[in-house]
């Protein structure tokens, strides 16, 4: 075996050690939770786990449909609230920005997805919060205020991606539409979105992850009260502020309910990447056509 | 005979680069011409003038009267009222990601059609119009990506006849088509001209002589030939037309 042969095996074998290490990280973090989370589900007993509305770890009740409403209603307001924002900016980037604007405006994007998570929540605790118990009372923090920031959150993963995939509709549809007397804003709306739909929907639902899985700028702006939120206004935990608040001084089941907090949030989000997952492969199909 | 388009010295610029020298030319009305020149000459550039679709470029500037029917397409007159007047087809056939059916009645949804069965007999006409009836009238609802590319061509005539336009431009519409599919267009548009006015950029001389009524010869940015094809081809003025239509440069 020649030197160069044996440098490059090893080069091979290096890079191989490297994806393997983040394999193994994957499946050993999804075996803790189960094997740390499993045993207080099986205790509590599934159904009354998932579906119980009564979270008193002091008195041994352990319902967590709360929390689970909670990350849903916050993941939906944050949908409402970030999508047609980001799916507009990705228009107005794609289609009607000069290079100048768009130049200016990815750098802000950019800046929006590197600012870190509890400064956000700072930010929605000092002007949110109090704009909305001004207006509405209650004190601020709630439902709402969780989905205004998460709403900013998301908005980086939807411009970016959905940009990308407008920019990547060919330019020939466009150029067909208005060569058919549509209206720039025709072509856009009837042409180039229907074109670019599948990587809009696919960057709403990797935002939807994002949304799922934050924790400290919703623990700041939620309230975090453990109850079912009845509104926009009320107060509201979410699974993974479940999990960041009391791990803290939890022991025995409360702590092995938390896991359990964290298996269900596993799931969760299993089921966005899947839904990811087929979509980038249909959107993969449609592009081999 | 009538002149649809009369075109009075027009210049064309890419920002400082003047694409178009003081081209004069009129097209006859149910006429074909063809538009030939060696690859960069500004036939292209020319065609996506008529119907304006160069304006959706920044840095370019048109200078010249531009009449269609007695009015100024620049000065007089909006773009989205002039496509509608002035259909094209593209070089590659780019239907929309949708099924046949809404790619023909996109043009008149936006203009406003929405009675369905409007739709219908203007999606039947226009297909039937580009000898496509036939193939798809039993898949009006698959996806128009499923056709071949001959038919989506097709499809793509089909498109702009379906916005009822008086002039149809055609940028090589049978370039990236086989023979087979190429004579089936061919005979569709020598048919289109008892209705419209046909303006097609070819690279094909045979194309040119077969279809069509006139041919204009550019060159370098210039208009340096324009007439009947028989006697371009047969009996052309300029030295530098014979050269290329037989072949010695292009």
């Amino acid at each position: 075996m020649t030197k160069s042969n044996w440098q490059e095996k090893l080069n091979e074998k290096l890079f191989l050690i490297s994806a393997l290490i983040s394999i193994i990280l994957v499946f050993s973090i999804t075996l803790f939770i189960f094997i740390k989370g499993v045993p207080a589900i099986k205790e509590i007993g599934l159904k009354s786990f998932i579906l119980g509305a009564k979270w008193k770890p002091g008195n041994g009740q352990y319902g967590i449909l709360p929390m689970i409403l909670g990350s849903i209603y916050v993941t939906i307001g944050a949908c409402i609230i970030g999508v047609p924002i980001g799916v507009f900016t990705a228009i107005y980037l794609s289609e009607m920005a000069n290079k100048k604007v768009v130049d200016f405006l990815r750098k802000v994007v950019e800046l929006l997805a590197g600012i870190p998570s509890v400064v956000f929540g700072f930010f929605g605790l000092v002007t949110i919060v109090p704009i909305i118990d001004k207006i509405f009372g209650g004190g601020g923090n709630s439902l709402l205020a969780s989905s205004i920031i998460l709403g900013i959150m998301i908005l980086p993963t939807i411009i970016s991606i959905s940009e990308a995939s407008m920019r990547s509709v060919p330019k020939e549809y466009k150029e067909g539409a208005l060569a058919l007397g549509s209206t720039h804003l025709d072509s856009i709306f009837k042409v180039i979105l229907p074109s670019a739909s599948s990587g809009i929907f696919a960057s709403i639902v990797l935002a939807l992850g994002r949304a799922i899985g934050e924790t400290m700028a919703i623990i700041l702006v939620s309230g975090n009260t453990p109850l079912i939120p009845h509104s926009a206004f009320d107060r509201v935990r979410t699974l993974t502020s479940n999990i960041a608040i009391e791990m803290g001084y939890a022991y025995g089941l409360h702590q092995e309910s938390l896991f359990a907090t964290g298996v269900i949030l596993f799931v969760f989000i299993m089921l966005i990447n899947g839904v990811f997952i087929a979509f980038s492969r249909k959107v993969g199909e449609a592009n081999d056509r | 005979m009538n002149s649809k388009i009369i075109v009075d010295n027009l210049n064309f610029y890419y920002g400082n680069m003047k694409v178009l020298n003081s081209i004069d030319i009129s097209f006859y009305e149910n006429s074909i011409t063809a538009l030939i020149g060696p690859s960069g000459c500004g036939k292209t550039s020319f065609l996506r003038i008529l119907n304006r679709l160069n304006d959706t470029v920044s840095n370019v500037k048109v200078e010249g009267n531009i009449v269609l029917d007695g009015t100024d397409i620049y000065k007089d007159m909006d773009p989205i009222t002039l496509r509608k007047k002035v259909g094209m087809v593209f070089q590659k056939p780019n239907p929309f990601p949708m099924s046949i059916y809404d790619n023909v009645a996109y043009g008149p949804r936006v203009h406003g059609i929405k009675k369905k069965n409007e739709l219908n007999e203007i999606v039947e006409r226009s297909l039937k119009s580009a000898f496509l009836w036939d193939e798809v009238k039993d898949r009006l609802n698959k996806s128009a990506l499923s056709l071949s590319g001959g038919q989506q061509q097709r499809l793509c005539i089909a498109r702009a006849l379906a916005v009822e336009p008086k002039v149809i431009l055609m940028d090589e519409p049978t370039s990236a088509l086989d023979p087979i599919a190429t004579s089936k267009i061919e005979d569709l548009i020598t048919t289109l001209k008892e209705n419209y006015t046909v303006i097609i950029v070819t690279h094909s001389m045979q194309q040119a002589a077969r279809i069509s009524d006139y041919t204009a010869f550019f060159l370098l940015g210039k208009l340096v030939e324009h007439e009947k094809t028989k006697y371009i081809f047969e009996s052309p003025r300029d030295k530098r037309t014979k050269d290329y239509i037989t072949g010695m440069f292009g």
